[in-house]
């Protein structure tokens, strides 16, 4: 099992230690609830080091593994994209962004040696960066904890220097909330984490992370997008750039355009419960006692106290307002197919 | 005093002197599941058998079954961890009980731990 440059800290601060992607993670440290409260009205530090930082200098070789505009993507900017095959299928989901001389893209952990093997089949010179360190700082209080990188919008990029030690900074995240994700070389991590700490930030485990991107209505590589789900059925389409579907020149571009012209059997919704009880991954979803679908995430929304979900449904029952049961430990749970997100973004544009 | 007894899944039986046992869950149990959103009880009237699933807990993350540490019929259920969950976080050993039991065999707590005996089994298991 792998470790983090954050491990030793984590243990200091009495983290629950989960495995996740081959790695040992926080789940928590004081509680899921407060550490997710904390995200919503604070800022909490995440220890994300166990996604993959990789570098790559060819622009246009990346640009044909993706559906987006990554020539168009300005020095200093960054966008969410998708590595897709050639059925159309995710690969994974990434950030990438625009540093001038290169492109820096973070990888979803366990797709991370998956994805460097396949940009590198496809003739993609990749340099891997597995040995940084990366944190997010994610809340409405995220700027305060650093205050080095305000003049950054919502998904800039840049390198600059956070407590006197060198960083690559986007203003991005996975909550929902305003925040930057900081990548510094591994060996400063501890530090990095520790003066941002002491600046007031709460730390979060994955627990909180994964009720934070729920809420926000982000999908998770491997329950809600994987190799089967097309990002049309996923209802990515805004990281489908105009022009690159018009050119048709990358991987999986013709099933794409495909599915947008014609539409998919099925469709990734949100869903909200009545009452208190979730509905989990796996759980089936029906129609008038018909399945229609089958949940691939499922919590409860520690901010709306009630509990959400993410399934594939039969596309005829994706229209927000459609009623829907749940079905958990074999009795129908109420539903009802909400637009996303459940709770708004707060970003800082 | 009630005597108190504890079975390897984590719930504990306290013997009143009115023949009810009520039943809960161990502080231990409750902050391995974390912070508690939902709570599904027995309905009054069951019959559960000694290990048998009876009552669900849900935390944010994940769903858990509650087991009946000994054989008998639900006579009472805590409808105020229904209310409000979080109280089997902040009084698992007291006011966050589940459910009373009328027991089928009052001499079969033999089977279960004591407090002492519990806690060294709790520290076999770190």
């Amino acid at each position: 099992m792998q470790k983090t440059p954050l491990d030793a800290l984590h243990r200091r601060l009495g983290a629950r230690m989960v495995e996740f992607a081959g790695y040992e993670m926080p789940l928590q440290y004081q509680g899921i609830i407060a550490e997710h409260q904390a995200c919503r009205t604070g800022a909490a530090l995440f220890d994300v080091s166990h996604m993959g930082q990789v570098e790559i200098a060819d622009v246009a070789g990346f640009e044909r593994l993706v559906p987006g505009d990554i020539s168009g993507l300005k020095p200093g900017r960054q966008r969410y994209s998708l590595l897709l095959n050639e059925a159309g299928g995710i690969i994974d989901d990434l950030m990438v962004a625009n540093l001038g001389p290169r492109l820096q893209a973070v990888l979803n952990a366990g797709r991370k040696l998956v994805d460097v093997a396949h940009m590198r089949v496809q003739g993609l010179e990749v340099t891997t960066r597995f040995d940084r360190a990366l944190i997010a700082i994610q809340g409405p209080k995220a700027v305060d904890i650093v205050p080095e990188a305000a003049s950054l919008k919502f998904m800039d990029a840049a390198t600059l220097d956070v407590a006197g030690i060198p960083c690559i900074v986007t203003r991005s995240g996975y909550t929902g909330e305003d925040g930057f994700e900081i990548g510094c070389p591994g060996d400063a991590g501890e530090a990095l984490a520790e003066a941002l700490l002491a600046r007031g930030a709460v730390p979060a485990g994955l627990g909180a992370r994964d009720s934070l991107r729920l809420e926000a209505g982000l999908c998770l590589y491997g329950n809600d997008i994987g190799e089967e789900t097309s990002p049309v059925a996923a209802q990515l389409n805004f990281a489908l750039s105009k022009k690159r579907l018009a050119a048709g020149d990358f991987i999986g571009a013709a099933i794409v355009n495909r599915q947008l012209k014609d539409g998919t059997a099925k469709l990734l919704v949100g869903i909200r419960l009545d009452g208190r009880a979730p509905a989990r991954a796996g759980a089936i979803i029906q129609a008038k006692g018909e399945r229609v679908g089958v949940v691939t995430s499922g919590c409860f929304a520690p901010t709306l106290e009630a509990p959400i979900a993410l399934g594939y449904v039969d596309a005829a029952f994706a229209r927000p307002g459609t009623k829907l049961d749940l079905i958990v430990r074999d009795k129908p749970l109420a539903g009802i197919v909400a637009a996303l997100p459940f709770v708004p973004h707060n970003y800082v544009r | 005093m009630a005597q108190v007894f504890f079975s390897k899944d984590h719930e504990w039986i306290s013997l009143g002197d009115d023949g009810l046992a009520i039943v809960g869950i161990t502080d231990h149990a409750q902050n391995a599941l974390g912070d508690i959103v939902f709570v599904e009880l027995p309905e009054p009237g069951r019959n559960v058998a000694t290990g048998e699933a009876c009552a669900v807990v849900e935390s944010v993350k994940a769903a858990s079954d509650i087991y009946a540490p000994l054989s008998g019929t639900v006579a009472e259920v805590n409808q105020a961890i229904v209310d409000e969950p979080g109280l089997v976080n902040s009084g698992a050993e007291g006011n966050g009980w589940f459910f009373k039991l009328r027991l089928e065999d009052v001499a079969a707590v033999s089977s279960l731990m004591d407090r002492a005996a519990y806690d060294e089994y709790l520290s076999t298991l770190a």
